[in-house]
């Protein structure tokens, strides 16, 4: 019998990766909310004990960690309905845009823990990823004949990135800014549409308002201090 | 017939990692030296979000980021793979890959750009660093009964942390301290000498003396010496 257990915050972007893709493979597994601010559990210190961070997948008793790491090895365990590409350079491609997708959460942080210049830094930072992004999907999806990120199937790539659609109404209340997707990314936002139909994407990502309240209580604390 | 090129610095470890994996595939490639400060249009042409080295071009088409790079490698000649087998095993190499990546260069590069205390921190978290290596050498050398990271085989982590070594002489230098690796690291020690005599290694690793030499220009730059 199989144990899974996954250590995450219900906001982040990396845990939220890594159990869409538990559920896409149809996986069960233990849920463990960890209070980052506040205190980190023992178990998280104990099976994270380099980063201790978030998420951690811990698979009979054995701990992964790093999001991108673990929906590999998610991948590879349970190895049926891939998300990885069969072919070397598609598979490069896949891991070289979900490494930038990751990187894209430092690059727009600022427009929530910060204000001024550097506030709108993040949102020119935002705008230029949302760019590269389109333009990717654009290349990926056959020139949007093609519903995800991964081709005719929701993949590596699509998982990695979804969860940041649970973020686009917390940037533009705080930045007080209008993300201008119809006009500028329109293969995105169908493609946001079309994520998050799905089971996995739905039961995962926490609601627009949910993210927006944790924003604000992160952007009250950081101001502050 | 294959094409294969390589834009790189010679000083880059990112871009070591790269030879290496080629040199040890058997596979011929033309390689291109950069000029970080004059970029070709090649560089600009080929990775166009990052603008950085390495980058491999196979047939034509670009591969960027030196861990997506070495596992391309071991996929696209997949013969003799770098990566172990198990999924554990595999997660475990990319882990400790990225945390060579993420702690052990950025503390080398603090080495190098900074003074005083702050030095003082990095040589600390760069010592911090070489224990957990030499921790995680024993586990996956049944305690240095086998001969690399990879266990009996060369494989992808000791492809990953073996380019660093050419600047263990750089951080001593420039840190004013000496490396502990006889007393406190004796299996990276070993590692390093039975690394050092492969022909893909000598071959791709430029003198400690020469980054020693590139290293003091570099951290004039930063410190105005």
């Amino acid at each position: 019998m199989e144990q899974v257990k996954v250590m995450s915050t219900k906001v982040s972007p990396f845990g939220m990766s890594v159990l869409i893709g538990l559920e896409e493979k149809g996986v069960k597994y233990e849920y463990q909310e960890e209070d980052l601010l506040t205190k980190k559990s023992d178990l998280l210190l104990q099976m994270n004990p380099v980063h201790k961070k978030v998420p951690v997948l811990i698979h009979n008793g054995k701990p992964i960690c790093e999001s991108l790491i673990i929906l590999q090895y998610i991948d590879e365990v349970w190895n049926f309905n891939q998300f990885l590409p069969s072919m070397p350079y598609e598979r490069a491609t896949a891991r070289f845009w979900a490494d930038f997708a990751n990187k894209f959460y430092e690059s727009v942080a600022p427009i929530v823990k910060s204000k001024g210049e550097d506030q709108e830094q993040g949102k020119r930072n935002l705008l230029e990823r949302l760019q590269l992004l389109e333009g990717a999907l654009k290349e990926m999806s056959a020139g949007g004949s093609l519903p995800f990120f991964s081709g005719k199937d929701f993949g590596f790539l699509d998982i990695v990135f979804i969860p940041y659609a649970s973020f686009f109404h917390a940037f533009e209340t705080i930045g007080n800014f209008k993300i201008p997707f119809e006009s500028e990314y329109p293969l995105l936002d169908a493609w946001v549409k079309r994520c998050i139909e799905r089971d996995s994407v739905k039961k995962v990502l926490p609601s627009f308002d949910k993210v927006l309240e944790v924003a604000l209580h992160l952007r009250k604390k950081v101001l502050v201090d | 017939m294959d094409q294969v090129k390589v834009l790189n610095t010679w000083i880059s470890p990112f871009g070591m990692r790269v030879l290496i994996g080629l040199e040890e595939k058997g596979v011929k490639y033309e390689y291109q030296e950069e000029v970080l400060s004059n970029k070709s249009e090649l560089l600009l042409q080929m990775n166009p979000v990052h603008k950085k080295i390495p980058v491999l071009i196979h047939n034509s088409r670009p591969v960027c980021e030196s861990l997506i790079i070495l596992q391309y490698i071991d996929e696209a000649w997949g013969f003799t793979q770098f990566l172990p087998s198990k999924p554990y095993d595999r997660a475990l190499a990319r882990f400790w890959a990225d945390f060579t990546d993420k702690k052990f260069y950025d503390a080398g590069a603090r080495i190098i750009k900074s003074k005083d205390e702050a030095q003082e921190q990095a040589k600390r978290d760069l010592l911090e660093s070489f224990q957990l290596l030499e921790g995680i050498l024993k586990e996956m050398s049944a305690g240095g009964s086998l001969p690399f990271f990879g266990g009996k085989d060369f494989g992808f982590l000791d492809i990953a942390f073996i380019p660093f070594t050419s600047w263990f002489h750089t951080y001593e230098s420039l840190g004013n301290f000496k490396i502990p690796l006889e007393s406190e690291y004796p299996l990276l020690d070993a590692w390093v000498k039975k690394c050092m005599e492969r022909d893909s290694v000598k071959k791709a690793l430029p003198s400690p003396d020469k980054v020693l030499e590139y290293a003091i220009q570099l951290r004039k730059g930063f410190l105005g010496d």
